[in-house]
């Protein structure tokens, strides 16, 4: 069987110009998403919220059967009830819920009401795969637009409230002793997953967004000795995750998302082997 | 002389429950004053302390804070944890960025010089204890508020803790505000002893709470035993009570 891609590559001229190249599409894609991913991945990993992505992902399936039943943006569907998500899991664990039993009913139930959800919208059930686990070949220009642009916004946030940002998630005691208020950094965290789960939807699917933020953050762990080398590192890493997994996924016919993980896996047994402490 | 710190009438609810950690407590600090607050387990300290810094709502009464009061705080019973890789001459810089000379200067104040390149992760409970006060100390503050900080120190690192918390107050002038176990070490350098259990069970200097019928019966009668025994160790160099007045004019003596 030929791949759809395949039928493209052969059929466009090469001297293309380069946007046109859907390879290169998908590529830039996949570097937007990783220079965001590794930062706020490293929040994730900081504060051991790999499950609290995984809810936010979740929830992004139900985003995307509200947005196919109401005709609006795939983007503007994940983003709204990934928020929603992310502000409900902060409410009930400020009500002093236990976190992790709390996240589990909301992320697990999350994916199923969208996947029953999915299931009425009939031009969305063939489609389904391509948000389970992404489709980055096709992303078009306007869908890159919005990655680099929600990216920039992310980082440019994460950038300007850097040092609030480490210094609660180091110790809330001492941010507070320093006039800084935990709950506003928990939410710009919270905020900026919300945003990043739904720009990477279309990158590598909701079941992949967390691996995405955590893999890379976990190779660039062993590998750095301040939270700026190893926020840096994993955006590195993600970077590299996802030109070697596309190139991977080319030469091999694999799925691109997929793909991109398993080369961010690799990374991170060889920052196991290289560990610095 | 007005108070750094001054809590009138505070009341505070253990949070979600209208159930009184601590009632009708009063409180005041001075500039340069050392105040040790004791009590047993769950009798409100640490909620004192956060309740004077502003962290944590109060269901009656009022803080007053001195307007530009600097104050350089040591929590109760930090623990970092090692997911984030945080090495001692970062840590000097959250949140606020100092240079270079001032982060070695710092940490020679303290006693750990040359660590900065150590990950936080690698330094022993000592080293650790000595850079949070390190942090504490940055930016001058007015007030050093110490909560239990000689937690998971051995006797000879508690004993030259408390020492280095004296020589610093001595070169700084700065007030210190501390929360405390150690009751016999810490009581003899304190200007003023609060023994707190809910509420102020009883103050005054510590030669005066420690033989306070209140305190006894907190900590039990062998208490003052144990502190005058502890006052004799430790200035090994001469027996007598009135030298160690004369060591110590801040100290506890029986007529200070």
């Amino acid at each position: 069987m030929i791949m759809p891609w395949i039928r493209r590559i052969t059929t466009r001229a090469a001297p293309a110009r380069m946007l046109d190249d859907f390879f290169i599409r998908g590529l830039l894609a996949g570097l937007g998403l990783a220079v965001v991913a590794g930062p706020l991945g490293s929040f994730v990993v900081w504060r051991r919220m790999a499950y609290f992505g995984d809810a936010t992902a979740h929830a992004a399936i139900l985003g995307v059967a509200i947005s196919l039943a109401f005709g609006v943006s795939i983007y503007l569907g994940t983003l709204a009830t990934a928020m929603a998500m992310a502000v409900t899991v902060s409410a009930l664990v400020s009500r002093g819920q236990a976190m992790d039993t709390m996240l589990g009913v909301l992320a697990h139930s999350a994916l199923a009401v969208g996947l029953v959800g999915v299931s009425f919208v009939p031009s969305a059930r063939t489609d389904l795969t391509s948000f389970l686990f992404g489709d980055i070949l096709t992303v078009g220009r306007p869908d890159l637009a919005l990655i680099w642009g929600g990216a920039a916004l992310v980082l440019a946030l994460l950038v300007w409230r850097w040092q609030r940002l480490v210094t609660a998630t180091l110790n809330e005691e001492l941010a507070m002793a320093a006039g800084i208020d935990p709950r506003i950094e928990r939410l710009v965290l919270s905020i900026s997953l919300a945003v990043v789960v739904a720009l990477s939807i279309r990158v590598v699917g909701s079941l992949l967004i967390s691996a995405m933020l955590i893999v890379p953050a976990a190779a660039a762990r062993g590998l750095s000795r301040t939270p700026e080398a190893m926020a840096a590192a994993a955006a590195l890493i993600a970077a590299g995750a996802v030109a070697a997994g596309l190139w991977f996924s080319l030469r091999l016919d694999t799925p691109a998302g997929p793909s991109i993980v398993v080369a961010a896996a690799t990374f991170f047994v060889l920052s196991q082997v290289f560990r610095r402490g | 002389m007005s108070a750094l710190i001054e809590a009138r009438d505070l009341t505070i609810w253990r949070p979600g429950t209208k159930e009184p950690v601590l009632s009708h407590v009063d409180f005041r600090i001075d500039p340069g004053e050392v105040v040790t607050v004791v009590g047993p387990n769950g009798s409100g300290k640490s909620t004192l302390v956060r309740a004077l810094l502003g962290h944590m709502p109060l269901a009656g009464g009022q803080v007053v804070r001195q307007a530009g009061l600097r104050i350089g705080y040591v929590p109760q019973r930090v623990q970092l944890d090692t997911a984030m890789p945080m090495n001692v001459r970062r840590f000097l810089s959250l949140p606020r960025r100092i240079d270079a000379a001032a982060a070695s200067a710092i940490l020679a104040r303290t006693g750990v010089e040359g660590l900065e390149r150590r990950p936080l992760s690698q330094l022993s409970g000592g080293q650790f204890q000595r850079v949070l006060l390190a942090r504490a100390l940055l930016h001058d503050p007015h007030l050093l508020v110490l909560d239990e900080p000689t937690q998971g120190l051995d006797q000879p690192g508690l004993v030259a803790f408390y020492k280095l918390i004296d020589e610093v107050r001595r070169q700084t002038g700065a007030a210190v505000l501390l929360v405390s176990h150690d009751l016999l070490v810490v009581m003899r350098s304190s200007d003023r002893v609060i023994c707190l259990n809910g509420h102020v069970c009883c103050e005054g200097s510590p030669r005066q709470v420690s033989s306070a019928p209140e305190y006894r019966a907190l900590f039990g009668g062998g208490a003052e035993g144990m502190l005058a025994l502890y006052r004799h160790d430790h200035d090994h160099d001469h027996d007598h009570a009135v030298d160690q007045a004369h060591h110590h004019p801040r100290g506890a003596s029986p007529d200070a």
